[in-house]
């Protein structure tokens, strides 16, 4: 019989055999691969983070972050945004349990919370613009539109790519393929909570005290 | 409709039209030699779909080589331009456009050059020095090649239509900024920059879990060749740096797109923040170059010596504290920034630090000769070359590395002359040394020796003459980058012994280029049909060459640090000849699609055409979708299949 193990021969003895997975190293070398592209864009952050620190003081005579954030908006962008963790994760478990309507369920869950996060993150740039505080007024809010728009951007990206996960289990129910495809997304969906919670210390906390 | 796009693009200076004429003639020529041939199914079947390492490290190496003749063509050209440029002559190219050829040879050799030449050598050395048949993310593998080729044709692009950056190599801020630098020339770096970063950061993914999760039963860590660590080491530096890059491109694209003010001179904007951030990258950059020539070396010095590489684990712990150290140095590339002394001092004793690995290394090369049996081939005399210049270019870089006295020459020739003798001098002729080193593993066939050591002493003679003068440059003033200069300066002499020294180094490159055209043409005569031609260690020699496309019909299983050595002693088990099926992932096209409409994004935005952007993002979106959608397709080589590929190989070695 074949199995990828003829290409790939290296078996992981540390491999969780509970998972609907038979061919391990499919799965453990994609994940891996997903962690390392995960720090790169962890270092990507941090450079915008390290721009954010540098240029924080730099107004330009214009407003700082003292004047201009409150903290209840992105409290409540926190909020939606650990729940949506939390979903998310759940999705991820009752794929283990091999339920397939709950784990849409659970996706469409997140990408309502998803999507409500980046329309609250517009309105609040919306309205920094229309008070005429946009990124060419000064460095400062350059840097605090870079690396806000950035995590937003990426929390896009998670909403278009967990459509396709929503229509691939429905269509293609829990194979080797979606199973893999789904975890390496909550991967994802995590890092990016974990990015928003020092955005919000950093950016939110420290710049209202 | 064509954005900032109009005629005007189209109206170059005379030497560049020459340029652009040769160009075209020249793709032109190849376009009609292949469909004289009618080689293009081939071609696309064989080669641009291909999702197989060797192929595409081959064609990783034959970009490289193309952007270096253009690279090369820039530096004659800047060379000529100053044995000529001095008093009252004014040389051939104008002030304007000489900035733009100084920025474009920069850009083409490090990011176009060096880059490609480093991923192309791990794409046909690595899987097969860890007993692997493929690396673990093919598809990757494949479209980080395609960007990187898109990056490079948009580089060429930008000869024909429109201008280059000419802001140099790594485009400072505020003089890249909108203001400053108003037309498409930055814009151009920028995305020909980014897309090819991209591809580096992606590869670099691809060959770190490569080695990690791939290689053969009993290869530890520490029984990998040297070679693979040099590769481990350097791909980290590729995943911890590149992400810099992106950012700071990115950042750099906002301020001239959107009007941002990260690096203008106003509106609080910190020019200095860009030079920190690009040299964060930058300097681990320049050893994401050198560490695998290092690792060619380690594999060539202990061959050609008959002997074990002296002090495995030594070597081991210097790269791994070079790529420690070379995160912490990055700020003696601007000393004169106005840190304070401590700062600088801290750099400073950073940098020298970094001797200490390197000198390790160098030792280590010069006693595993030691009571050898060393060949005088062609790979080893690069490695006499590269000890030499290295040494020299070492030590040149320990009197930079002291703040004082880089106060001195920043920005002088003598900086030139001290990072060409580590690029040219360390991970060129190291590329030179891999390249006669591996070519019959790879290609079946040897080039001729005889030209191999002509164009050996070309390179060498030639590079001495063009590169020692310029620390005597240097130290009398000469400041890099000048198209014309008084000749009271008494520079004049030196810089036509130079320009000299650069018409020796192309004399090489004519030799090296007839010689791989005479080596392709008696290839029959020159065949290498034993696998193993220079009595090497590694697990590439114990296989065919050229390899078959599973690389190893059965995977090895190793127990030392030199397995081939052992299997030829004796000392190792014979294995068995079980021959099993073997599944190979399927060849796509979909690296090529997303790579050509990278290419078309980055000119699109370049020139502002907006619809036209959108419309190849969205291309390259569905292309992915559609991509990582679909399931893992592979093909079948049945263990009857490949029973008879290894007998034909094995009937083929018997003729010998």
């Amino acid at each position: 019989m074949i199995t990828p193990l003829n290409v790939h021969h290296t078996k992981d003895p540390f491999a969780d055999t509970r998972l609907p997975d038979s061919h391990q190293d499919t799965y453990s070398k994609t994940v891996l691969g997903f962690w390392i592209y995960l720090m790169t864009d962890c270092i990507l952050f941090a450079t915008l983070f390290t721009t954010y620190a540098v240029l924080h003081s730099s107004t330009f005579g214009g407003p700082s972050s003292h004047d201009l954030f409150n903290l209840s908006t992105p409290f409540i962008e926190t909020m939606i945004l650990l729940c949506s963790s939390v979903t998310c994760g759940l999705g991820v478990l009752s794929a283990v349990q091999n339920k397939k309507n709950r784990i849409i369920f659970f996706l469409a869950l997140t990408f309502l919370l998803g999507a409500s996060f980046v329309v609250v993150e517009l309105y609040e740039f919306v309205h920094l613009v229309q008070e005429g505080n946009s990124w060419t007024k000064s460095a400062f809010l350059s840097s605090f539109f870079a690396l806000v728009g950035t995590h937003g951007l990426h929390v896009s990206i998670g909403l278009l790519w967990m459509g396709i996960m929503i229509v691939q289990v429905f269509l293609k129910g829990i194979t080797l393929d979606t199973f893999r495809r789904l975890v390496v997304f909550s991967l994802f969906w995590h890092f990016l909570d974990v990015v928003w919670i020092f955005i919000f210390t950093f950016v939110y906390l420290i710049g209202v005290l | 409709m064509f954005g900032r796009l109009t005629l005007e693009a189209f109206k170059h200076e005379g030497s560049q039209n020459f340029a652009v004429v040769m160009a075209l003639l020249t793709g032109l020529g190849i376009f009609s030699y292949i469909t004289y041939k009618k080689k293009w199914s081939w071609l696309w079947q064989e080669w641009f779909t291909s999702v197989d390492p060797k192929r595409i490290g081959f064609m990783y190496i034959i970009t490289a080589l193309l952007m270096f003749f253009k690279g090369f063509a820039d530096a004659l050209m800047m060379r000529l331009q100053q044995a000529l440029a001095v008093g009252d002559a004014y040389g051939f190219i104008s002030a304007g456009h000489f900035q733009e050829v100084f920025s474009a040879h920069g850009t083409t050799m490090i990011f176009f050059v060096a880059m490609g030449i480093v991923f192309g050598l791990l794409n046909l050395v690595v899987p097969l020095q860890i007993g692997a048949r493929d690396v673990a993310y093919p598809f990757l593998n494949a479209l980080g090649f395609w960007l990187f080729a898109a990056g490079a044709t948009l580089t060429l692009v930008s000869l024909g239509i429109g201008k280059f950056s000419a802001t140099g190599w790594l485009a400072y801020p505020p003089l890249s900024g909108i203001e400053y630098s108003p037309n498409e020339g930055v814009d151009y770096w920028i995305w020909s920059v980014q897309i090819a970063g991209v591809g580096s950061t992606l590869s670099g993914i691809n060959f770190l879990v490569t080695i990690l999760k791939m290689r053969c039963p009993g290869m530890t860590l520490m029984k990998m060749p040297i070679f693979t660590w040099s590769a481990l080491c350097s791909m980290l530096l590729v995943i911890f740096a590149f992400p810099i890059l992106t950012a700071t491109l990115f950042l750099l694209t906002l301020d001239r797109y959107l009007g941002m003010h990260f690096f203008t001179a106003g509106n609080g904007g910190n020019p200095m923040m860009y030079i920190n951030l690009i040299w964060a990258w930058g300097h681990p950059e320049v050893y994401i170059l050198i560490l695998p020539a290092f690792g060619i070396f380690s594999e060539v010095v202990p061959t050609f010596s008959e002997k074990r590489l002296f002090g495995y684990v030594s070597m081991v712990w210097a790269l791994i504290l070079i790529t420690i150290l070379s995160f912490i140095v990055w700020l003696h590339h601007f000393f004169t920034m106005g840190a304070s002394s401590n700062v600088n001092a801290f750099f400073g004793i950073m940098t020298m630090l970094i001797a200490i690995p390197t000198g390790v290394k160098i030792f280590n090369w010069l006693f595993t000769k030691f009571r050898g049996r060393v060949h005088f081939d062609s790979p080893m005399l690069w490695f006499f070359a590269f000890v030499l210049n290295f040494s020299v270019g070492g030590m040149t870089g320990i009197l930079l590395s002291s703040p004082p006295v880089d106060f001195q020459v920043h920005n002088s020739l003598f900086l030139i002359a001290h990072f060409h003798g580590m690029v040219i001098g360390g991970f060129l002729f190291g590329f030179f040394s891999g390249f006669t080193y591996w070519f019959p593993k790879f290609t079946g066939f040897f080039l001729s020796e005889r030209l191999n050591k002509y164009a050996f002493w070309c390179w060498f003679l030639g590079f001495l003459m063009a590169f020692m003068p310029l620390y005597m440059l240097g130290f009398m003033g000469a400041t890099r980058r000048l198209d014309h200069y008084e000749a009271a300066t008494g520079w004049h002499p030196l810089f036509v012994l130079v320009g000299f020294g650069a018409l020796i180094i192309l004399c090489g490159v004519c030799i090296q280029i007839f010689g791989l055209y005479k080596g392709i043409k008696e290839r029959k005569n020159n065949l290498d049909l034993t696998g193993d031609p220079w009595n090497a260690r590694t697990l590439e020699w114990s296989i065919p060459s050229p390899p078959p496309l599973y690389n190893f019909a059965i995977i090895p299983t190793v127990d030392q640090i030199d397995p081939l050595w052992a299997i030829k002693r004796g000392q190792a088990p014979k294995s068995e000849k079980n021959y099993e099926d073997i599944l190979m992932p399927k060849n796509t096209p979909m690296g090529l699609y997303i790579g050509f409409s990278s290419l078309i994004f980055g000119f699109a935005i370049t020139w502002y055409m907006w619809w036209l952007a959108i419309i190849s993002l969205l291309v390259i979106t569905t292309c992915l979708i559609v991509r990582l959608s679909s399931k893992d397709v592979h093909e079948i080589i049945t263990a009857a299949q490949v029973k008879e590929i290894e007998l034909a190989y094995s009937r083929r070695a018997q003729t010998l």
